[in-house]
């Protein structure tokens, strides 16, 4: 009983967008003329490359496969414009608010620039080099790394692997990006506690646009957790637009958290892009709480034999908030095992969308793959668009695929109330139980910890509405079956 | 005043009338048993009674120590006393037996002004009343009746009975399933809570149970009125005769 897709009025309209502000162009002409000096010849080559590529395709619409269930008109449409670098003050007391306990670092970048005078960095375990990107890129040109900072390696994987062809978002951020952070873990090290990446957006008044560029680097045998923080300082709507490029050597094993929690008018598209060598073993863990169109896109590719990857995700949404996940997992070697299990909370009329696509290449043989979405809808406005995909090129594979669109149910929340716990609670302590399935899969306590406060806090206010869906009697049902492409 | 006192109730599931005027008084200390063949309204009465909101109550009036039940809110009911084994006990995944118990009790105990029991004042309390039941320890951390047999559901409900200490508690069918020795431990943990100012309205197909835990009076509900009552030897002599008989009499009656 998945809700069909917005076909319509909407559909049309987006079709019809042609103009685009100029803010890109300009954005794009002022920064190429700032980095004239600093960047390398091949980093130049890649912001060519990549703005020719956006200019010409322009913002996907709802005609476009991978964008059947996000109208971006509002977002295209709206004229974001490039900060202007320290333009914004923001406090020390201000981002303490934000802080992971438990993290062996953090990098504080406000509207896209690295804030050094907010960031932690003392301290750092050995083993994990760590600085902003630019930092690096402008040290090697000059010869001098400051502290932490090393500048190789940055251009044998940076823009290797973002697809800059099938992408836009990947292709605007590869041509505009100003910053982020250059995480690199040295081979065999064993980081216990988590790297924390802040990206703030403080607008005051001014709607602007960032493209935060992350890369992580993970040498053969290490193990780190990077925990990427997307919030919001103020009301004003912004446009992230992030690209995360993480290389996992052999038998690596990281976790990515993305945490989206910025305020409800902003725009968040953000594309991580998993390299897995041989044996390594990489999680992405995705919390959605905030923003009001979020895109989150998750793209391992499983390109070394026996390579393991877990794709573990919680959107919840209330109001009018959009929450689209897009999965694209690659098996392009064999004997790899990748795990998706993603939970959605809808209400309001929040809409909420789970695409998850699966390549098998021919390679790719005794692949096993795994695919589950669950949905919890609150309200009779609330859905859920959700779409498993197969694209197998091979014949020796498992795939399995389930995803369900359920309702609190009447006989648990009754039962608990007829313990003496109230309604509320009882919301809650339900809600949570959905919610917490993904914190079991989190193996890092910092960071586990830091997720589970946003969880329940999160929760607990969406518990707080009564309103109970009007089909609330009807139990979790089987949707969608696999659709075969090739 | 009596604990529980039904007058002319009328109930409805999904436009259904079910209950069609039930009448019954239980007193402090009384065990009531209440037998009828499926389908009659026993489960329904018993929902009722636990202010399930999707029974309709359509007509009469319940009082609970002199207060409307019926204005009650499920939690609320329970806050007063009343407690339901369910039939079918819930599984409610991602939560913890131990902790859902503690919960419950802290939100009786803090409807009435009592502290609130942390883990370690609460552990070693619900360990007792779990070996008095015979009941694994591994069930302590598990989620709430998921993956529980048959039987640990049962007696899961009367583990929770037994430290919610409810003024009147309803049994729905809690012998069903049941092997003897588990049957025999169920009724000796009811036993246990006979108190006089404790009420239980028992609700059974069976002699069997009844056998173990013995009632004061005996009632037999019949397409959703009670078609008689009368003392333990009601239910003996349905034993004997069958519901048939208690039906038909119930049709000479109407
Ligand atoms: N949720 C429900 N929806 C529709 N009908 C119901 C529901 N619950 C009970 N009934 C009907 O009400 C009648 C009485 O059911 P119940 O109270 O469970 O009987 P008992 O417990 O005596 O076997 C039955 O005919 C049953 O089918
Ligand atoms: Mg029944």
């Amino acid at each position: 009983m998945t809700s069909a897709s917005n076909e319509g009025g909407s559909e049309k309209e987006m079709a019809t967008v042609t103009g685009r502000p100029n803010t890109y162009l300009e954005a794009y002409g002022e920064l190429i003329a700032e980095r004239q000096e600093r960047d390398p010849v091949w980093l130049r080559q890649l912001r060519e490359d990549a703005w020719t590529r956006f200019d010409a395709k322009g913002f996907p619409t709802t005609h476009d496969e991978d964008w059947r269930f996000t109208n971006l008109a509002s977002l295209a449409k709206s004229p974001f414009r490039r900060p202007v670098k320290g333009s914004i003050a923001v406090s020390a007391r201000e981002i303490e608010a934000f802080r992971v306990a438990g993290a062996a670092c953090q990098l504080v970048f406000v509207n896209g620039h690295f804030a050094p005078e907010l960031s932690e960095l003392s301290g750092l375990p050995k083993g994990l080099e760590i600085c902003s990107l630019v930092a690096a890129i402008d040290c090697g040109m000059v010869g001098v790394a400051p502290e932490g900072c090393a500048s190789d390696g940055i251009e044998q994987h940076l823009g290797r692997y973002a697809d800059i062809r099938r992408d836009v978002f990947a292709a605007l951020n590869s041509a505009l990006w100003e910053d982020g952070a250059y995480v690199r873990i040295r081979r065999g090290s064993d980081l216990a506690q988590p790297v924390h990446l802040l990206y703030v957006s403080a607008g005051a008044g001014e709607e602007i646009m960032t493209h935060p560029r992350t890369l992580i680097v993970a040498e053969p045998a290490s193990h780190a957790a990077v925990i990427e923080d997307y919030v919001s300082l103020g009301s004003e709507a912004a446009f992230s637009n992030a690209v995360t490029e993480l290389v996992a050597g052999q038998d690596a094993v990281v976790s990515h958290y993305l945490v989206e929690r910025e305020n409800l008018s902003a725009f968040n598209v953000s594309t991580l892009r998993l390299e897995q060598a041989r044996g390594s073993n990489l999680s992405s863990h995705s919390i959605l709480l905030g923003g009001g169109l979020v895109r989150n896109n998750v793209h391992p590719v499983l390109s070394g034999d026996g390579a393991e990857c877990l794709i573990n995700g919680l959107f919840v949404g209330a109001g009018s908030q959009h929450l689209d996940n897009y999965m694209l997992v690659e098996h392009a070697q064999p004997q790899c095992g990748s795990r998706q299990f993603y939970n959605g909370i809808l209400d309001g009329s929040a809409r909420g969308v789970f695409h998850g696509r699966i390549v098998v290449h021919k390679d790719a043989q005794k692949t096993d793959a795994k695919q589950t979405n669950r949905n919890l809808l609150l309200s009779d406005n609330a859905r859920i668009d959700t779409k498993p995909q197969l694209e197998i090129y091979a014949d020796d594979v498992k795939c399995t695929h389930g995803a369900t669109i359920g309702q609190i149910e009447e006989e648990q929340l009754f039962y608990l109330r007829s313990r003496g716990i109230d309604e509320v609670s009882a919301r809650n302590t339900l809600l949570y139980a959905f919610a917490a399935e993904c914190l079991d899969r989190m193996h890092e306590p910092a960071a586990r910890e830091f997720a589970e406060g946003l969880i329940r806090e999160r929760i607990a206010e969406l518990a707080r509405n009564r309103r109970t869906a009007s089909s609330a009697a009807a139990t979790e049902e089987e949707v969608q079956q696999w659709e075969e492409v090739r | 005043m009596a604990l529980l006192e039904i007058q002319d109730l009328h109930a409805s599931v999904g436009g259904h009338e079910i209950l069609k005027g039930v009448n019954l008084t239980v007193k402090a200390g009384e065990v009531h048993s209440i037998m009828g063949p499926n389908g009659s309204g026993k489960s329904t009465l018993a929902a009722v009674l636990a202010r399930r909101e999707t029974y309709e109550v359509t007509g009469g009036r319940v009082l609970l120590d002199g207060k409307d039940l019926l204005e009650m809110k499920p939690e609320d009911a329970a806050r007063e006393g009343v407690f339901l084994a369910f039939q079918y006990p819930v599984e409610i995944p991602g939560i913890g037996n131990a902790y859902f118990l503690r919960s419950a009790l802290n939100a009786i105990r803090k409807s009435r002004g009592e502290d609130e029991l942390d883990a370690m004042d609460f552990l070693p309390f619900y360990k007792e009343r779990m070996k008095l039941l015979e009941m694994d320890d591994k069930l302590i951390n598990r989620s709430v009746n998921e993956g529980f047999s048959g039987g640990e559901k049962k007696r899961n409900e009367i583990l929770q009975m037994s430290v919610l200490q409810p003024r009147l508690a309803i049994l729905d069918e809690t012998d069903s399933g049941l092997d003897i020795d588990a049957l025999r431990i169920v009724a000796q943990g009811v036993n246990a809570m006979r108190s006089p100012d404790r009420g239980f309205l028992v609700i059974t197909h069976y002699q069997r149970l009844l056998d173990y835990i013995p009632p004061d009076v005996v009632h037999v509900l019949v397409d959703g009125k009670i078609a008689r009552s009368g003392g333990p030897e009601l239910a003996l002599e349905l034993e004997e005769k069958g519901y048939g008989w208690a039906e038909a009499d119930a049709a000479l009656h109407a």
